[in-house]
């Protein structure tokens, strides 16, 4: 036991204790944040569409209002001579609209330098049909206050369970997606990490100099738990991190765009308010301990046998890569599966996909935010956990078997039949 | 009193047998060396020996006791053959980390460590990593980690692969000042000039099986060929060289070698000489060196095999 810990400490401050991780621990945040601003950022710059109109229908004049991003202005010219000019001007567009028949619509002409850009295209096009649309409704004897009258916008306001809780599947869609691929990430990135260290000490043949101190399964443990330490510390800091990015820089972030933008305040208030509903819809008190269960079991659980598998290769870095295969496809089955979940949290796929201990963390995560019990019933989530353990005590017992007798076997390359003898061979 | 004793220990793979039946003891103190080509189980039976392995069948007696490797383990000392330390770690982080996986405490290793690195006049290397030093400064390094922990039995796979002649001069007064300390050496190599030199015993493996077993003096002893060289100041002229006592193996340039005969004694070959007026310069018995023993005995267990 003691020694198992020696193990444990060792693994853990040797990876704690690298450059790379501190390096990583804080930059994927910064990375992350940079994602969610830095096209909020290129978007508000300043490389609008400046679109030079010219209107020989007569039906468009003070009927294309800016937009984000579009400016249209009206200007009187000829064609033929303006589309030579309209650069130099400023404008980066030309629209040309030729006289026309209400019920035959012309082509519409677009001079530009390069390729439209295809979200322009679709604004511009929506933006004209609009007008057209108007036009003949004018014609036909349609009065427009009417149809605006007779149009209906429902909202479906979904009060889920005996509790009638207030929740947002949009908001459960995307806290699903997050949690789900979050999972993913931890078992491929996590496993490799343990499968690299049992590598380094076979190759290393460091592993016949610790087998005369410990037992190998001491050993197996004792990194696996390390590397989940590991883990855990880095999910801590984040959530740190997130914590103060929350409570901090939010606000701030909210200040400041409305002293910049002035008129957009009551919609950078409003936007600020509807995250911190949308937060409070989730049920953060099922969801952490669950993320942190799914997260543990998940990774123990694929952890032994990437262990089993780094015990397997030989120098030859392609044996990782096909012996890796086998572990590696259930994860990313499991992501397949979620993002069917995530859409559809109880199809039989995802039910049975979250109870299945191969791809149950995963797809699980995606399940839990649509609400325990309403979505996913007590005996479902019960039965995937204790699933999930039965699996890792399961894959254990594999792996440190398969690893007990790998980690000694030098030079000659293993066939899966004799792996499965050393599992079923009494010790 | 014997540290170890092994009976009728067996191992074996789907496809062969790596150690077949074999037995020996090993008495306190001495160092014992362990001897055999490749494959020819010394590994597996090592392995056995520090608790790696369960033997398939027999029984290891460590200390007079049923070997328990639960407990037992932090009284062996192991280098393997093929050693390695973790190349990222420092050499003093890594010192400490096996010496607690042997069972002593933090502050019992920090005193070996300070003990054996003085002594091998490495404490300069303690804050850099492994993957830093020589591979010959990287085995002081593993010899080291192997014996802090004071072993009853110390188990040394090929000890001077790798080392420079100083380097190696510097171990072997090691182990031999830890047998007169009184830990017990198992000792295997190849290196059969070493094997004389250092071990007080041996056994020999092939094939899984053993081969032979006994003190090195002895076995020198028991596989001679009654083989004598001697010494002369001139060449005697093939007509003095007449005798029953002995026959002439092979001319030197001043001298011979010679094979007694049945029945005749040493001093009859001197006699021979003196009689004859020829001044003898030396005259000593030539055994064979354990190599020679080795490769014989191995040639003859391979053909039996075949035969068989």
């Amino acid at each position: 036991m003691n020694k198992i810990w020696i193990i444990i400490k060792r693994e853990f401050l040797t990876r704690v204790r690298k450059k790379s991780f501190i390096v990583t621990t804080l930059l994927l945040p910064i990375f992350f944040a940079a994602m969610i601003i830095l096209p909020g950022v290129f978007i508000s710059s300043d490389n609008d569409e400046k679109v030079a109109v010219i209107d020989e229908s007569g039906y468009f004049a003070g009927k294309l209002p800016d937009e984000k991003g579009i400016h249209y202005t009206f200007v009187d010219a000829k064609v033929d001579t303006f589309k030579k000019s309209y650069r130099n001007q400023g404008y980066t567009g030309l629209l040309h609209i030729p006289k026309l028949d209400l019920n035959r619509l012309p082509a519409f002409v677009y001079y530009s330098k390069g390729q439209m850009p295809f979200s322009l295209r679709g604004s511009m096009e929506k933006r004209l049909e609009s007008v057209v649309e108007d036009k003949r409704m004018e014609a036909a004897g349609i009065d427009k206050s009417k149809l605006e009258d007779i149009r209906a916008d429902i909202n479906i306001e979904n009060l889920a369970g005996e509790a009638e809780k207030k929740g947002s599947s949009t908001v459960a869609y995307i806290v699903g997606w997050v949690a789900g691929f979050l999972i993913y990430i931890v078992l491929l990135v996590f496993g490799m990490m343990v499968m690299r260290g049992v590598m380094e000490e076979k190759t290393n043949r460091i592993a016949e100099v610790m087998v005369s101190s410990v037992k190998p399964f001491q050993l197996m443990m004792g990194k696996i738990v390390g590397i989940a330490g590991v883990g855990l510390l880095q999910f801590i800091i984040w959530t740190g991190i997130m914590i103060l990015l929350n409570t901090l820089l939010l606000p701030l972030l909210g200040g400041d765009t409305e002293v910049a933008a002035g008129t957009q305040m009551s919609g950078s208030a409003k936007f600020t308010e509807q995250i911190a509903l949308a937060m409070a819809s989730i049920d953060w008190f099922t969801l952490l301990p669950l993320f942190l269960f799914y997260f543990l079991g998940g990774y123990l659980f694929y952890a032994a046998l990437f262990a089993a598998v780094g015990s397997l290769v030989n120098e030859d870095p392609n044996d990782a890569q096909s012996l890796t295969f086998p572990i590696t496809l259930p994860i990313i089955v499991a992501i397949i599966i979620m993002i069917q979940a995530v859409v559809n949290p109880t199809s039989p796929l995802a039910v049975w996909g979250s109870i299945i201990p191969f791809t149950s963390p995963v797809v699980m995560m995606a399940r839990i935010p649509y609400g325990v019990p309403g979505t996913v019933p007590y005996w479902q989530l019960g039965l995937s956990m204790v699933s999930l353990i039965a699996g890792f005590l399961g894959t254990t017992w594999v792996a440190a078997k398969i690893y007990r007798t790998g980690i000694l076997m030098y030079g000659k390359k293993v066939t899966l039949g004799e792996v499965g003898k050393w599992i079923f061979k009494k010790s | 009193m014997n540290v170890l004793e092994l009976q009728h220990l067996k191992k074996y793979y789907a496809t062969h047998k790596a150690v077949d039946d074999i037995s020996f003891s090993i008495p306190k103190g001495s160092i014992f060396g362990l001897l055999g080509p490749n494959g020819a189980g010394k590994t597996t039976l090592l392995r056995m020996i520090t608790g790696i392995f369960y033997p398939d069948a027999g029984e290891i007696l460590f200390d007079g006791r049923p070997f328990d490797p639960r407990n037992d383990i932090q009284y062996i000392g192991y280098m393997p053959e093929e050693r390695g330390l973790y190349k990222k770690m420092k050499v003093g982080e890594q010192a400490m980390y096996l010496a607690q996986l042997k069972g002593l405490s933090t502050q019992e290793a920090r005193q070996k460590i300070d003990y054996w690195f003085n002594r091998f006049d490495i404490t300069s290397w303690s804050n850099k990593k492994i993957e830093e030093l020589s591979k010959g400064m990287q085995q002081k390094v593993q010899f080291i980690s192997t014996i802090m922990h004071q072993p009853k039995l110390l188990i040394l796979d090929e000890p001077f692969s790798g080392l420079d002649p100083i380097n190696s001069q510097l171990i072997q007064d090691e182990i031999f000042q830890l047998a007169k300390s009184g830990t017990t050496i198992i000792f295997s190599t190849h290196r059969m000039e070493q094997v004389e030199e250092i071990c007080d015993h041996i056994v020999l493996v092939n094939k899984g099986k053993k081969v032979l077993d006994g003190p090195v003096k002895q076995i020198r002893q028991d596989f001679k060929h009654h083989l004598y060289r001697i010494g002369l100041d001139e060449m005697p002229n093939p007509a003095q060289m007449a005798t029953y006592h002995f026959t002439i193996v092979k001319n030197h340039e001043k001298g011979f070698t010679v094979k007694i005969n049945e029945h005749s004694s040493t001093n009859d070959i001197l006699a021979h000489f003196i009689n004859q007026g020829i001044q003898i310069n030396y005259f000593e018995e030539i055994l064979p060196t354990i190599h020679e023993v080795f490769i014989q005995q191995v040639k003859t267990t391979d053909m039996e095999a075949v035969a068989n």
